[in-house]
């Protein structure tokens, strides 16, 4: 047995990884049950500065990510734009990443076309596209967003757009809401826009697991929330559908607490690969002593 | 000339950024240069995409082992492009109708919408998820309990994978919970941060955030000097060799 497990195929612990992730999916898939989850303090947080908003509230929704990681982000956008939908807010959605307007057409068209048909286009929200530049974007928005937008994404002139009426840069929304997979993302926003204008910009943000760690010396003053990983956007995900989700919850909107099921078996997959591993590294060492 | 030019307009651009910074008066200039930057990082997208070509079809004239990963990228390059720009099968926008480019480029149901969908999606979506079967081995593999910091490093990772999941808060739910209690004595509040999912917390707010901050300070300080080195023109090698 020992020497089974020390001279195991790399391919034997794909295999287990693949099925680990594979069967959860489809139990959850099959019977609709999720963990239950418990909402921490971040995402509390996060919740709150939306659901704090005035109805009708002015928000930016920049979505810098692209499909490599929207199994990790695409839930939380979901839930961003649902949040934001249930308090009536305007949404002004932005893109630093080339593709991340294809991920702002995804949450229109899959959420607010779907479900909330009777939302307005350039009323109750609008889809201002990607701009090229990173944080040179933010250095110019956050003083005049009309440098730069001359247009929305379908090309329709800013001036003629109605919720653009008097807008004349980002310090006047109440709030910038980040989903961030790298650079640029939510560290560009909170040097760029947070920084330089403490009192008038406030930044949430949802951002992948390995940039988390990076984020965290912002929390609390520049970033009062932040939505760390497929569990952050979980426990978001829970407050939200438990203040506006309803009897019959559409299953798109329970995506994040769905994939923390294959997430939990995963995690106990690589903590008993861990053991393993380290029981094999022990039981060698000893026998070289003895020999 | 043709290096000090280049000096020139990045010492200059960067004064103008200082000093908008520091002077309100002058805010207007930075938001100039920042526009300008805008606008040669659109240009950087063509100067890309023809670097691309020509790099790529070096290769292919070259014969180059692996050419024809070479060829793949130039045909997707060029279908993907030639389908945006000329917005094959883009319906007219409702707006103008009377135009037939005023639809937008990526409309559901056209050719760059569907190579976008069912290729680039499923391709990034995929290496990314590999990632996964990469760190399982490597787990098995190369985290080994060698030494002090290793064994220190390892209960972290154990904490961390468990507290963000459901077995974090299952295996640790006997421990009492301080958030229901209205006025947490300080006793109290330590013994619920042993709750495996406030240990996770407990850790990245307190290890975490103050080794990252000593790291950015570093870094910050670093940038700092290399900014200076470039806008003072000490700091010539982002602008290449030269030799070309």
């Amino acid at each position: 047995m020992f020497e089974l497990f020390r001279n195991i195929d790399r391919r034997w612990i794909f295999l287990m990884m693949f099925l680990c992730v594979a069967v959860p999916i489809f139990v959850i898939g099959k019977y609709k049950t999720t963990f239950p989850e418990k909402p921490l303090v971040l995402a509390t947080n996060v919740f709150n500065e939306i659901d704090n908003l005035p109805d009708g509230s002015r928000v930016l929704l920049a979505f810098d990510y692209d499909p490599g990681s929207e199994g990790e982000l695409g839930p939380m956008a979901t839930a961003f734009t649902r949040h934001c939908i249930e308090k009536h807010h305007k949404m002004y959605f932005i893109a630093l990443w080339p593709l991340g307007r294809q991920m702002i057409d995804n949450a229109v068209n899959r959420i607010i076309k779907a479900d909330f048909p009777e939302l307005r286009y350039g009323e109750d929200y609008v889809n201002l596209g990607f701009k090229a530049g990173n944080e040179g974007v933010i250095k110019v928005i956050v003083t005049d967003l009309r440098k730069l937008y001359t247009t929305d994404s379908r090309g329709t002139a800013t001036d003629e757009i109605p919720m653009m009426q008097g807008i004349e840069n980002i310090q006047q929304m109440d709030l910038v809401i980040n989903v961030s997979a790298g650079y640029p993302g939510t560290k560009e926003w909170v040097q760029y826009a947070v920084t330089p204008f403490p009192d008038r910009i406030r930044l949430v943000a949802g951002c992948t697991g390995v940039q988390a760690p990076l984020l965290y010396p912002y929390i609390p003053q520049q970033l009062p929330g932040l939505l760390a990983a497929i569990k952050g956007a979980s426990e978001y995900e829970s407050l939200v559908m438990a203040k506006y989700g309803g009897e019959n919850i559409s299953g798109k909107y329970l995506e994040a607490q769905r994939r923390m099921g294959p997430q939990l078996v995963a995690h106990l997959l690589m903590i008993f690969l861990i053991i393993a591993g380290n029981v094999i590294y022990f039981v060698e060492r000893r026998r070289g002593v003895r020999q | 000339m043709k290096r000090t030019a280049p000096l020139l307009i990045a010492s200059i651009a960067g004064f103008v950024m200082i000093v908008a910074y520091f002077i309100p008066r002058t805010q207007t200039w930075g938001e100039d240069v920042s526009v300008w930057f805008d606008i040669l990082a659109a240009i950087a997208f063509i100067l890309g995409g023809g670097n691309l070509l020509r790099v790529q079809l070096k290769k292919i004239s070259d014969r180059r082992p692996g050419w024809a990963y070479a060829a793949i990228t130039l045909i997707a390059f060029v279908v993907m492009l030639t389908c945006g720009l000329l917005k094959i099968g883009s319906h007219p926008n409702e707006q103008h109708p009377a135009f037939a480019w005023s639809g937008t480029y990526n409309q559901t149901g056209t050719p760059f919408w569907w190579m976008y969908e069912y290729l680039i999606v499923p391709l990034q979506s995929t290496i990314f998820a590999m990632l996964a079967f990469y760190v399982a081995s490597a787990a098995f593999r190369a985290f080994r309990a060698k030494n002090v910091e290793a064994i220190l490093l390892l209960g972290t990772a154990f904490v961390i994978l468990l507290g963000r999941t459901a077995a974090g808060v299952f295996l640790t739910d006997f421990i009492p919970s301080d958030v229901l209690i209205e006025d947490p004595t300080f006793m109290q509040h330590l013994i619920s941060t042993l709750r495996l999912e406030n240990l996770t917390v407990f850790l990245m707010d307190i290890f975490n955030t103050a080794g990252n901050r000593a790291i950015m300070i570093g870094i910050a300080l670093g940038t700092a000097s290399v900014s200076l080195k470039i806008l003072l023109g000490v700091d010539r090698s982002y602008l290449g060799s030269g030799e070309d």
